[in-house]
Formats: C-alpha cells, structure tokens, sequence
C-alpha cells in the first residue's frame, strides 16, 4: 500500500509512472523507485523461492546486504531488487532456486 | 586514479570525515555502493536530540541534505553506485562501478561502511513480511509504501520503539512490542511517545513461531520467566501481516577484515570491532574508522567520530595546522563525551576506552 500522504513527509512527489512486467503481468511503476517498491506496492510479497524446499522469501533487509530479494531482471537472476531502480518494460520473473540466465526477447522498445 | 584521502561509505560518518578534509585543502574521495549518498540518513524522520551542536531538534532527513550540501561545497568528489571489492597493503583500492575496474592510489583512507541489523531465528522466521525494523522503515519512509497493515514489533530499543512509531504514523496499526529483558532498553523519551499512543510494550516476552502460507499471517507470543524460559501456558496466537525484527545491529567489517586490521570482541558494540586510537586511527597506519563501523552507536556519535577522523588525517596530510587541530580535535571530542553520558552513553563509553586501551596494548 503507497503512503500518498504522510503526516510528516507530505504528498508523494509527482513522478513518471512506468510500466514493468512481472511473471508477464503488467504492473504500475514510478520511475527512480525500487523493483521490490513497486512489487510490494501491487501487493506481491514473494520475491523468489528457495532452491532445496521452495520456500518463499522476501523483502528483509532492504539495504543491499542480505540479498533475500534476489529476482530475475531482464535475464539476469541474482539481481537486489531492493535497490535496483525499475526502468519502463523491464522484465521481471519470481527466481527459483538459484535462478537461470535467459535469453528476454518479450522487452518492446 | 589517485586522491589524497579515500572515504568508503558515504553516511553520516563518511560524509563527515569527507567534509572535514576538505575544508582543510585535503583532496577527498568518497565512495558508496548505493545509487544515492546519505547512509540511513534519509529513513530517519524523528528529530535528533542531544544539545544544540549535535544538532538535536533536526531531522535525519534533513540533517542529510545538510551533509550533502557540504560535501559539495568543499569539493569532495563523490563516487556512486561503487563498490570496493579490494583493499591491499599499500593502501590501494580495488573498486568497480559494475561497467570497469580500477586502482584507486590514495594515502589515508577512512573506512565508514557502517552496520546492518541483526535477525533472529525462531520457526517461521523466514517467511515474507517477517524483515528487519530498519527494513519496513525504509520501505514507508523512503520509499512510501506500507509493508503490513497489523504489526509486532520485536525488540524495544531505540530502532524498535522509532520504527513502531513511524509504521502508525503511516498507517499501520501495530499490535505490540515484545521485549525479552524484564524492561524498555531504549530511550524514554521514544518509548513514551509509543506508551501515549497506546502501543503495549509486552516485556519479558518473546516470539516463539511465526505461520502463514505465503507469507506471515499469525505469529504466537509467549512470556519469559527469570531465567529467559517460555512459561508453559502462555502462549498466545495473535493475527498479524507484518513482523519487525529490531533486535541489533553489527558491523559491516568486511573491508577492515580484509585490510587485517587488530579486532577485539566487544559485545556491548555489536561483536567484532576494529580496534583504534583516540583519533580513529587503526593499527594500520594511515587507514581510520569512524561510525558504527567503529563500534554500533548512533548517527550523532557517527557523524564526530567522522569529523575527528577527518581532522587525524588532514594532519597526516599535513594540510592543517597542529594547534588548530589540536583545538578541533579537543571540540569533537567533547562533543563525543557529551553523547555517551546517561544510563544509554556510560556503556558505550566505557566500550569505547577499552578499545582505545586494547589498542595501545598492541
């Protein structure tokens, strides 16, 4: 849930809403955010699943340190999406495992 | 490359120390790995305290616009989205900004690469929505989305009681905190803001299990006898979508291990701490630390540790006159003493001085 106003930060500043796909679903953006921002935003909680017992994970440390948040981006897995910022059409994919590098051809210029 | 003094981090610590040195003619560098300068600056929103000259009565976030706004002033170049991978005995660094690699030569650096938080272990911990509290704070205050909408809060130090306020102050509502000592350990004044909102501080209680199919939807809490032992019968399931966890912080000391730094074990700082002198410097010559890196404090604290190792190595580079750091050298330090007094500054004192004395034992 966006905080669009806060009681001491104010309104949330105008930015350029984008649009990423995650798992092939479209989703709304604001440019310069985090992917974990805009994924937690839509309401998704599960960023990736574990490689032995599939078990969920998510957001934890949310500074770059316990790389918990790792999701596949644009082909790459392994990526920190807590502070990796979204760009307009990235493709995104829940990692399974220790993930897999991939050929993305669905990302439209 | 070259540059005269390497600062890693670009916090509260590291923007000081940077700031320091270049207003006395040093030529600085500073790197950070993140995308934006400022450290944890900028999820702390609450006012400072402590006296007039820490600042005290200023927010974190405004606090870091003002470090930021000096460190350009003075020139100090800044280095984003940059990570040191190497730090090798004659002071070169190893640092790739993701694209190329490079060498940095420099002749004093200033390690400032500060802490990260604690988790805690406990059946279910690893689902979503159960994060460190400095976590969910930077998720509402940074970047303005509410992780959960019915919160428990572990741990009641200065992080968990700051945090609980935050969430409600965005929303959320928060269930509880729960505290495993017999009381409060932060400050009073963060925890009565807590108390006035009606938030309960369950003390000498813990969280045994936490459950959920996709991510945290129920956590069950049960209360502590003397001995840090579950009372049987206590237990209580409680429906919650978020868990913060805020039991501590420890060093991020990656690089100072690397660089093979003297270590002594200082629990009351957070574990494993870089020993060094009066005036940050460690038991390689020419490299400083400063901040929580240095021993887990406080932006206050971190920001005069950063400032006397400024002036330590503008002295080393000659760029400064020995009575006016001498006189510098003495404020910052009074300032120092000034914020480890009281029932929370007299331990971090006290661990402070051992590890100056540990150093001078080498």
């Amino acid at each position: 849930m966006r905080v669009y106003d806060h009681p001491i930060l104010g309104k949330l500043p105008d930015r350029k809403e984008i649009t990423i796909l995650v798992d092939g679903k479209k989703i709304k953006a604001y440019e310069d955010e985090t992917i974990a921002t805009a994924i937690l935003a839509s309401g998704i909680k599960t960023l990736r699943y574990t490689s032995e017992k599939h078990e969920p994970r998510g957001i934890f440390c949310a500074i770059g340190q316990c790389t918990d948040c790792v999701m596949e981006v644009n082909g790459q897995p392994n990526v920190r999406t807590c502070i990796t910022p979204v760009e307009e059409n990235m493709v995104i994919a829940t990692q399974q495992g220790l993930g897999t590098w991939r050929k993305v051809s669905s990302k439209k210029k | 490359m070259k540059t005269e003094l390497t600062v890693i981090g670009a916090g509260p610590a590291g923007l000081c120390a940077s700031i320091e040195a270049a207003k006395n003619g040093v030529d600085v560098t500073i790197i950070d790995e993140n995308r934006k300068p400022g450290g944890q600056l900028f999820k702390q929103i609450h006012r400072f305290f402590g006296e007039k000259e820490h600042l005290a009565g200023v927010r974190g976030i405004e606090i870091g616009n003002m470090l930021l706004e000096d460190a350009q002033k003075y020139g100090v170049k800044v280095l984003l989205n940059t990570i040191v991978w190497g730090l090798f005995p004659d002071l070169k660094l190893g640092i790739s900004n993701g694209n190329s690699v490079n060498i940095l030569e420099t002749q004093n650096i200033v390690i400032a690469t500060g802490a990260a938080e604690k988790p805690l272990s406990f059946p279910g911990w690893t689902l979503p929505n159960i994060m460190v509290a400095g976590a969910a704070q930077t998720m509402v205050n940074v970047n303005r989305v509410l992780p959960g909408n019915r919160v428990l809060i572990v741990g009641s130090g200065n992080v968990g009681l700051i945090v609980a306020y935050q969430l409600s102050q965005a929303g959320a509502e928060v269930i509880a905190l729960v505290e495993a000592l017999p009381k409060v350990s932060g400050w009073q004044v963060h925890a009565l803001k807590i108390m006035r909102m009606g938030i309960p501080v369950l003390t000498s209680h813990t969280i045994t299990e936490a459950e959920g199919k996709s991510y945290v939807e129920r956590v069950e809490i049960a209360k502590l006898d003397e001995n840090n032992r579950i009372i049987e019968g206590s237990e209580t399931k409680v429906n919650v979508d978020l868990v913060c966890i805020a039991v501590g912080l420890r060093p991020l000391a990656e690089l100072c291990w690397m660089a093979g730094l003297r270590f002594e074990y200082i629990p009351e700082l957070g574990g494993f701490i870089p020993l060094h002198d009066e005036n940050m410097e460690t038991s390689i010559k020419g490299i400083y630390v400063a901040g929580d890196v240095a021993g887990i404090e406080e932006a206050s604290s971190a920001m005069e540790e950063g400032k006397l190792a400024g002036i330590a190595a503008s002295v080393s580079q000659g760029k400064t006159d020995k009575k006016k750091a001498e006189r510098d050298i003495l404020e910052t330090k009074e300032r120092l003493r000034s914020l480890r007094l009281g029932t929370y500054g007299d331990y971090r004192y006290n661990a402070k001085e051992k590890i100056i004395r540990k150093f001078h034992e080498l």
